[in-house]
């Protein structure tokens, strides 16, 4: 069925012909067509942000806790620039998005126009694909299509540039939702043979172990389900990266915790000594690998990724299967269960023992403190108050993010939304409000640091005219602490720049947007605070003063093997002095 | 700093890639004609550090849209796989070909030189154009401007004897290259 309307109405119909029913936006010249036919119809809620970056990570935070395209809508120019960050964001977290920018008529293109940026040009490199629509009869099929790049195969963002006058222009407009416009179709089936070859790879393991990220949750609550059977089927361990939080649960018997930089002893001792490591939708990431020709040594190595570009990039792996995580977790169960694979007891049992050996070590242990909120200690309360809750957690980036990792137990899936591979700090505010969005009873909380807090502030507001009760808990240590604890570890103890002066009053602040103010500095009233914090039904920030010179540990310092970890209860600060060498000191 | 090869204890590639190893590859890559399509592939080399030797494109048929991008770059084995599925990534882009992995490839390039003289120099540039096939298409009383075509290499000995005959000025197009045989991309 066709119908003749104006460009502006084939964005919103598209939208409406997506089942997508929020965006996120701001107005600007360039988009005042869309923003006309927005204000006629009440399919699509829009939700004005603060500012462009917010209304990109509002997306990606309503993408990751629904599974569903995030859409960002924003004019051309400094609307186009500002979305940059979170489309960079959302690329290297392989999360859906949409981002709908408007642009200066096409007959003023290239004549450095008022608010005229090449946006195409600037975004190309962080989107997986965009377009400048330059004539009406491709609006249609470019909308939908956008849809179709951006969920499909690896997920990401994708963009649509539409010049002002096309928005004008009246053209035919169909619903193309299921017809492709480009050639691109990625495959999600893997070889059989592949299949087969890992399961007898896997039969034979002595000391496997499961490596899994955030493919897992990307290819949807099916992959997740196998995920499970696939571990109770095998008995293997399992650990996962920080994007893959919550896909197995962290109560599980077979969870060994995350892996990585800050992962647990027990995760990382684990992938170093084991014989058979199984990477599912997980990238090979530095975090995770530390220095790489000494990463899991004497492993076979599998890898399953739906991107083929993703094999070999880091680490040369000795099965690579293409394929979605869902798919070929399906297929390596049927496979196992045809095999009836006899496993070597004696060995698996060998290797949880000396797993519980590394897990007797309690690595998260920290000093805990009668007088002063340990952060650690925050995250545990915060933990165990929220637990039973429908909660949903985002977070900035920082010392704050990675304990949030290590002690808050995500047992389900699109429960956790942070920015990993950009590490943005600024992204858990508005990732909140996006979530909250799409999760009106839920409790929503964003686990800041002080910095991190700020550089996002102003959605704030976004929240209180949505009446999304986000709570942002901000661990306040004064510092940016992640860098004052590389400046420890790597510059003499030398604090350039990373001392938080003239804070704001995050209380008064609060109350300046509308908002509710809490503070807290005690162990003793932390409890009650939180308590407070959850009964109140409007947006809250959340001040929590905690010790400053905390360091999150366990760490591999940089250019270190998974077994040069740094544990926390008895680094010495000599040792903390001497942890990286000068090789590593020029890693990041 | 400096950054020894084999002791960076990098997690990111820091080592430098032993050149014994290294080679160059020919890749053809069937894309869609369409705006940017050509600035996909390079900002892709450029944000990821692979160099480009040569580059050509062309519209190879017009009913489809389709364009033919021939590439010249180094690598080891490992970087040059890793290069194919990047450009396999891109969605205007349809087949990745490594013509070198493939076998002995047809490879041409045209170029037009340019040379200035008089006497014996003249003469010589002459005798050395007709040794190489080159063709003349521009003559005047003091130059020539011949058309080469040719491997790349064979343009490479042309251009360097013109050089000491008077050269002027060099055009190059870059490589088309084909496999052989009665397969098509």
């Amino acid at each position: 069925m066709t119908r003749q309307m104006t460009g502006a109405e084939m964005v919103i119909q598209a939208l409406i012909d997506q089942g997508v029913d929020t965006i996120f936006g701001y107005p600007g010249g360039a988009v005042l067509p869309i923003f006309d036919e927005l204000f006629q119809q009440e399919e699509v809620r829009h939700v004005l942000v603060r500012h462009e970056q917010g209304a990109g990570h509002a997306a990606e935070g309503y993408a990751r806790s629904t599974g569903k395209v995030g859409v960002a809508l924003a004019t051309s120019g400094p609307g186009a620039t500002n979305m940059v960050t979170a489309l960079t964001d959302a690329l290297l977290d392989s999360i859906p998005m949409v981002c709908i920018t408007g642009q200066v008529p096409t007959t003023l293109i290239g004549t450095d126009a008022f608010q005229e940026a090449d946006t195409v040009g600037i975004t190309r490199p962080c989107t997986k694909h965009n377009w400048l629509v330059r004539r009406i009869e491709d609006l249609p099929g470019i909308l939908h299509e956008a849809f179709r790049i951006a969920t499909t195969g690896r997920p990401g963002p994708v963009l649509v540039d539409i010049p002002k006058n096309i928005q004008f222009q009246t053209g035919t407009y169909e619903n193309c939702k299921d017809k492709a416009l480009t050639q691109y179709h990625p495959a999600v089936k893997a070889p059989d043979a592949a299949i087969r070859e890992a399961v007898e790879l896997m039969a034979a393991a002595k000391k496997p172990i499961l490596y899994t990220g955030g493919g897992v949750i990307n290819s949807g609550p099916k992959a997740v389900a196998l995920l499970r059977d696939f571990v109770k089927l095998t008995g293997f361990p399992i650990t996962s990266t920080l994007m893959g939080l919550g896909a197995y649960p962290a109560s599980g018997k077979n969870w060994l915790g995350m892996l990585g930089m800050h992962g647990t002893y027990e995760a990382n001792l684990a992938m170093h000594d084991c014989d058979v490591m199984v990477c599912i939708g997980a990238r090979f990431d530095d975090r995770i690998t530390g220095r790489i020709d000494a990463f899991s040594p004497n492993s076979k190595k599998i890898h399953i990724d739906i991107d083929p570009s993703s094999i070999n990039k880091n680490v040369v792996v000795d099965l690579p299967i293409v394929g979605d995580v869902g798919s070929v977790l399906e297929d390596m169960i049927a496979a196992w269960n045809a095999r009836k694979p006899v496993q070597d007891k004696a060995a698996h049992a060998a290797w949880w023992k000396q797993i519980d050996g590394w897990r007797a070590k309690k690595c998260l242990t920290y000093r805990p403190s009668a007088e002063a909120i340990m952060p650690q200690y925050a995250l545990e309360r915060l933990h165990a108050l929220t637990k039973d809750r429908d909660t949903y957690i985002t977070t900035e980036v920082g010392q704050h993010q990675m304990w949030v990792a290590q002690y808050y137990g995500f047992e389900e899936p699109n429960r956790f939304m942070t920015s990993g591979g950009l590490g943005t700090m600024g992204y858990g505010l508005p990732a909140a409000i996006g979530t909250q969005l799409a999760h009106p009873g839920a409790l929503v909380i964003d686990v800041a640091g002080d910095a991190s807090i700020q550089m996002n502030i102003q959605e704030l507001s976004t929240a209180v005219q949505h009446n999304a009760p986000v709570k942002a808990f901000i661990l306040n240590n004064q510092y940016m602490g992640m860098v004052r604890q590389w400046q420890q570890l790597l510059h003499g103890n030398r604090l350039s720049h990373s001392y938080v002066d003239s804070q704001p009053d995050f209380v008064r602040l609060a109350e300046a947007y509308g908002a509710v103010g809490i503070r807290c500095s005690k162990p003793s009233e932390l409890d009650d605070a939180i308590e407070e914090m959850i009964r109140i039904d409007r947006p809250v920030l959340f001040d929590c003063h905690v010790v400053s010179l905390a360091n999150c540990f366990p760490m591999i310092p940089s250019g270190k093997a998974h077994n040069e970890m740094l544990l926390g209860a008895d680094v010495s600060d000599e040792e903390i002095e001497t942890a990286i060498g000068t090789a590593g000191k020029v890693l990041v | 700093m400096m950054i020894v090869a084999g002791q960076s204890q990098s997690a990111y590639f820091l080592e430098e890639e032993l050149p014994s190893t290294e080679r160059s590859h020919t890749l053809s890559v069937l894309v869609d004609n369409e705006p940017g399509v050509l600035a996909r592939v390079v900002g892709l080399f450029s944000g990821r550090g692979y160099n480009i030797e040569s580059l050509t494109v062309s519209e190879i048929e017009h009913s489809s849209h389709m364009s033919r991008i021939t590439i010249v770059t180094t690598g080891r084995p490992p970087v040059i796989s890793q290069i194919m599925h990047q450009l396999g990534r891109l969605v205007p882009v349809h087949k990745v070909i490594n013509l070198t992995w493939a076998g002995d490839a047809l490879e041409r390039e045209l170029a037009l030189v340019k040379v200035a003289g008089k006497g014996e120099m003249r003469d010589e540039a002459l005798r050395l154009a007709q040794a190489f096939n080159a063709r003349i298409v521009d003559a005047t009383l003091d130059s020539y401007v011949f058309e080469i075509t040719g491997a790349p290499a064979d343009i490479d000995r042309f251009v360097g004897l013109m050089k000491e005959c008077g050269l002027v000025e060099l055009a190059r197009t870059g490589l088309a290259a084909l496999a052989r045989g009665k397969t098509g991309i």
